[in-house]
């Protein structure tokens, strides 16, 4: 029994790196697909269609409210300090180095990222890609690869709009609630958030984290077993990886930045 | 896949509303600037600057009139501000630069009181007449020192 299930441990360890490698390979049959003609601009704006607007309600509602929520929390913690005037920094700097990329490939990947990993995989369910092959249409270039693009296109932009609605929210939280000055509010952010540091470090993960999600869920959509079972291991699968990954490649970006 | 001249007016939105976003953050919030070469760029010597950090405001009776570009050693190994100031203002050249706090455990920042000459300052200038950063702990040891000697 003990033997078993160390072979079981090997054989995980040797998949998960096997299927790293099949991903990377992947990854550059998509970049290629991408940059050689025919350049599918209909299909790229579909695919930016059904990740960046559809998820426009999700990123904005959540924006808000984690804004909201961070103004109020930060207030009472800087409150015993007299130190309330500098929610703003408190709430700009954490919102754009760490929370808003973060945030924001979260929510994406579980909005986007699923149906994306969804609809590949039912498409190869139904013979839809082998019925492309068979019209000497690649699969690749026509339905992964506006897909992975889109997604590394619309991430930042998401990532931009996320950040603005939580300034906003905790702006209307410390000044319509909690009675702190508008001026000193948007002065304290202003001055601590740096573009060089913080802008440009924030734009870096969300094109980062675009790429892992969009390269993930079109991944494990275009190597899922053929069968609704494969479907549905294949979109929470997708979920699962994809979050974890965000959170550790979140680390590691932010450790090489701050150095 | 239909097409639809909706969608694409949504997308087009979108990513319009996206950069939008970007650029707001990048120069509002992050403090990005394409203010040319036009300000007004002054000089100021201190032994002592405290906290004081490159992006800091520099404000003439509390207005703020520009931000400390960077700070550096000179040959003497005193600290040298350099600030970019307004161009419309005209500073006299006997004008002061005071490097104060606001509030208690608020960021440093250059205060610069106007002199009384006729002449004024022009860009690449120095400031003639400086006040260090006040340092706490120099403070506190200077009056426990004092207070130890009166006991005696």
């Amino acid at each position: 029994m003990r033997v078993q299930s160390i072979e079981n441990l090997g054989f995980k360890v040797v998949n998960l790196v096997y299927h790293l490698g099949a991903m990377t390979l992947f990854g550059f049959q998509v970049l290629r697909a991408t940059v050689t003609p025919k350049l599918r601009f209909r299909r790229l704006a579909d695919e930016v269609f059904d990740v960046g607007v559809l998820s426009l309600a999700i990123v904005c509602a959540s924006g808000a409210a984690v804004g909201a929520v961070l103004g109020l929390q930060s207030y009472l913690a800087l409150v015993r300090f007299g130190a309330e005037e500098s929610i703003g920094a408190l709430v700009g700097l954490s919102m754009v180095r760490e929370l808003g990329p973060v945030f924001t490939a979260l929510l994406v990947t579980g909005r986007a990222g699923s149906a994306m990993t969804a609809e590949i995989a039912s498409m190869k369910t139904t013979e839809q890609l082998d019925g492309l092959r068979m019209m000497s249409v690649d699969p690749i270039d026509f339905v992964i690869s506006p897909k992975a693009t889109a997604m590394f296109l619309v991430m930042p932009l998401l990532n931009a709009l996320f950040i603005s609605f939580a300034l906003f929210g905790a702006y209307v939280v410390g000044t319509a609630l909690l009675g702190i000055d508008g001026g000193s509010f948007l002065t304290s952010l202003e001055t601590s958030v740096n573009f060089d540091e913080d802008i440009v470090g924030s734009f870096i993960k969300a094109l980062v984290f675009g790429t892992m999600v969009g390269l993930l869920a079109t991944y494990r959509g275009y190597t899922s077993e053929p069968t609704s079972a494969g479907v549905s291991a294949a979109t929470t699968g997708t979920v699962v990886i994809a979050s974890v990954s965000i959170l550790l490649v979140d680390y590691i970006i932010t450790a090489l930045w701050g150095f | 896949m239909k097409v639809s001249p909706v969608r694409d007016l949504a997308v087009g939105l979108f990513v319009l509303v996206g950069l939008g976003a970007v650029a707001y953050l990048s120069l509002s919030v992050g403090g990005l600037s394409y203010k040319g070469p036009g300000g007004l760029r002054l000089y100021a010597s201190f032994d002592e600057i405290g906290g004081l950090k490159p992006r800091a405001p520099v404000s003439i009776s509390g207005v703020k009139v520009g931000q400390v570009e960077s700070v550096e050693l000179d040959e003497f190994l005193r600290a040298r501000v350099a600030m970019d100031i307004d161009q419309k203002i005209e500073l006299p050249i006997d004008s002061s630069a005071a490097i104060r706090t606001a509030g208690l455990l608020g960021d440093q920042f250059v205060a610069v009181e106007p002199g009384a000459e006729e002449q004024v300052m022009t860009s690449g200038e120095e400031f003639s007449f400086t006040e260090n950063a006040l340092s706490i702990e120099r403070l506190i040891g200077k009056f426990v020192n004092d207070a130890g000697l009166d006991e005696k």
